[in-house]
């Protein structure tokens, strides 16, 4: 297996905000043509990487969904060349002020480096000035002048996370992003393995695109491609300062498996077996009604998809200094190639009911 | 008649960079001394550790005139281990709490990364995401493995970036000072002793500017400085009128602030002579806050002192921006009256 942490860190380091993911699908693209049989982007955006099976056809087929959508923020209205801005998903407007942002200028074609600046306290109305200024008031500064942003930036144009990832002591990676490019990496570490391992099933390798607005990705992907069995790949929340609560788990010491009614029970009990017979360190993961992924999506589609959800642990989850453990990554893409690989042509007779 | 090329440039661009937290101004340190050896006739690191520079004329009567500019800028200290390479920190110098979440920074002396995060918001309330962070729930967090120490100062782990017209960096205030003061050495005049002090501390008590002007005893001062442009627009639409400097008009002029009557005759001097060389000035609104040239003015039996500084967005933020065209006319403006400060001076007496 090769190092995934240099492909991890180009990975956060291109664009790809929900809706507008084809600067990081190409990326994806380029690294998984030598790994699969065949790629193709569906009608709405997302990447289908085929690599397949050696079983005679036809052929069941896995899914592992992986959304590479990014939050961010949109230009909303243009004010003597400050760039008024609203959020792309679920952005925390708590690390706004001060941030290192880029500007997709599309009346230019340029990235524009710029700033979010918190206004002075007198300038904004009295409800807004204690506490966490809101998006709303919130001004994006390129130091350019006026004349010179009319001309480049449109309402609408998209504003991304600038800071580049950090390497923190331990193996880890932070940055922005990494929820859930960190899992478009693991399923690229899986199909490395998959290059020396036989499977029978196809897989279909997925990258969702519009996780964070509506998970757009996960049913027009899963419709189309009609798998018999999917998992999804994601983040779910490291211990760490500000998470400390039962939803939280600790950072670089095993993978999520996760149980709850989005989820089918039978995968999740396979994977549990599989990670405790390699050896391969894990936690249970509940989710009592609503898994919060693309697990949501892919169940409900069509007539019904067996689904499971595997996780890695990210702190500072939705912050430009997401944190992540690449050992936690290189487990997870080493458990899927396992699974995977353990699927025989009678699997799906095996899935049941009580 | 120095202008801002990229040799200035790549020299702010190295001193922004670089980290140097009051108390701990060791790394701009260096890169002063470097860059002002070479033409200084006097140099020493005095007892607080600001440069103390002299340049000397060669006339018979010399004026003596104290440039200041201060090279360390706001940050944090750490202040307690929790275990695993999470650390509970301070800050020292003016920094609002509420631009700390999420940024990058840079702990001790070896630049060891950590980050500031906080707790995610799939886990909390509505309002509880409204609430801002207090310091003592915030963390920096160098990586499980990872070790610092208690008393390491940390800094904003920005990177110096160009756009347009403007540059974004964090430390504008003061190292575009500190850029401008090694500038104006290096083209000293015959007709002055130019007495430069890069001092430590103005973040947190004009410390090291107090002790420079004694042992320089000027003539006459000039804190060279950057200030807040709040020249943003309001909510509603209404007139900003206190924006207290704006981007791209100059250099401003001090009239007074929180801790300082600047000496009129100074003022009216920067302004005619502004003037009278077609450079552009604003002058800074009157109010709060306050640079080195407080404790200056009020050092030995008093000196007469002003401040000049280069406007800048997004005071003690981690990315503050401004306009080239202000550095440069500043540089200007302080070249020009460095020129004609000794017939002024002659005839303040």
């Amino acid at each position: 297996m090769t190092d995934i942490l240099p492909f991890l860190k180009s990975l956060v380091s291109v664009s790809g905000l929900s809706g507008q993911e084809g600067p990081a699908a190409e990326l994806i693209a380029e690294q998984w043509r030598s790994l699969v049989d065949e790629t193709s982007r569906s009608r709405v955006g997302s990447l289908h990487g085929l690599k397949r099976g050696s079983g005679k056809a036809p052929r069941s087929s896995v899914m592992i969904a992986t959304h590479m959508d990014a939050i961010g923020m949109r230009v909303s209205k243009i004010t003597d060349g400050f760039l008024h801005i609203t959020n792309v998903g679920g952005i925390d407007v708590r690390v706004l002020p001060g941030a290192a942002v880029t500007v997709h200028a599309t009346g230019s074609g340029e990235q524009l480096p710029a700033v979010v600046g918190m206004p002075p306290a007198r300038f904004l109305p009295e409800s807004a000035r204690d506490g966490v200024v809101a998006i709303d008031h919130l001004l994006a500064d390129t130091g350019l002048l006026p004349r010179e942003v009319a001309r480049k930036v449109r309402v609408g144009d998209l504003v991304s996370f600038a800071n580049e990832p950090l390497d923190l002591a331990g193996e880890v990676i932070s940055g922005h992003t990494l929820d859930n490019r960190a899992s478009v990496a693991a399923l690229t570490v899986c199909l490395q393995e998959l290059q020396n391992k036989p499977h029978i099933w196809d897989v279909w390798a997925v990258a969702t695109v519009q996780e964070e607005t509506s998970s757009l990705g996960a049913y027009s992907s899963a419709f189309e491609l009609r798998p018999q069995i999917a998992i999804v790949v994601d983040a779910t929340f490291a211990k760490g300062p500000g998470a400390n609560g039962w939803q939280t788990f600790p950072l670089g010491k095993g993978v999520g498996l996760c149980m709850g009614p989005n989820l089918h029970p039978f995968l999740h009990g396979k994977l549990k077996e599989l990670a405790e017979r390699l050896e391969i360190p894990w936690f249970l993961d509940v989710t009592p009604a609503h898994s919060g992924t693309d697990a949501v999506a892919i169940q409900i589609t069509a007539e019904g998809i067996p689904t499971a959800l595997v996780e890695f642990p990210l702190r500072y989850m939705h912050t430009p200094v997401e944190a992540v453990a690449v050992k936690d990554v290189e487990r997870l893409g080493r458990l899927l190639a396992e699974f995977i690989s353990s699927l025989d042509a009678e699997f799906l007779d095996t899935i049941v009911w009580d | 008649m120095a202008t801002v090329g990229s040799a200035q440039l790549k020299l702010l661009e190295k001193l922004c960079n670089a980290s140097a937290v009051s108390g701990d101004e060791g790394e701009v340190r260096r890169i002063v001394l470097e860059e002002v050896k070479p033409y200084a006739d006097e140099v020493r690191v005095d007892a607080l550790g600001s440069v103390l520079a002299i340049r000397c004329g060669k006339g018979r009567k010399r004026t003596r005139v104290m440039l200041d500019a201060h090279m360390d800028e706001v940050g944090f200290m750490i202040v307690a281990d929790d275990g695993e390479g999470l650390y509970r920190f301070e800050t020292v110098g003016g920094i609002d709490v509420r631009h700390l979440v999420g940024k990058q920074v840079l702990v001790g002396r070896e630049h060891v990364p950590g980050v500031i995060g906080a707790g995610p918001i799939h886990l909390m309330s509505a309002e509880e995401e409204t609430r801002k962070v207090p310091l003592d729930a915030l963390r920096i967090d160098v990586g499980p493995a990872g070790k610092v120490h208690v008393g390491d100062r940390a800094g904003f782990a920005t990177k110096f970036r160009r756009s347009g017209p403007s540059i974004l960096a964090k430390a504008i205030d003061d190292r575009i000072g500190v850029a401008t003061l090694i500038e104006l050495f290096r083209q000293s005049r015959p007709d002055i002793d130019l007495c430069a002090a890069f001092s430590v501390q103005e973040e947190i008590g004009l410390r090291g500017a107090k002790v420079a002007a004694q042992y320089f005893q000027p003539d006459l001062a000039i804190a060279i400085d950057s200030t807040p442009a709040n020249d943003l627009p309001l909510y509603d639409g209404s007139e900003n009128t206190t924006y207290n400097t704006k981007l791209g008009l100059g250099p401003a002029i001090y009239v007074a602030d929180g801790s300082t009557l600047h000496d009129p005759r100074l003022v009216r001097f920067l302004q005619e002579t502004a003037e009278a060389e077609g450079i552009p000035y604003q002058l800074r609104q009157p109010g709060g806050g306050g640079t080195d040239a407080a404790a200056i003015q009020r050092s030995l039996a008093g000196v007469p002192a002003v401040s000049v500084s280069v406007p800048h967005r997004y005071t003690h933020s981690p990315i503050s921006v401004a306009r080239l065209a202000d550095w440069k006319n500043t540089l200007a403006l302080l070249q020009a009256a460095l020129k004609r400060i000794p017939p002024f001076f002659a005839a303040m007496h």
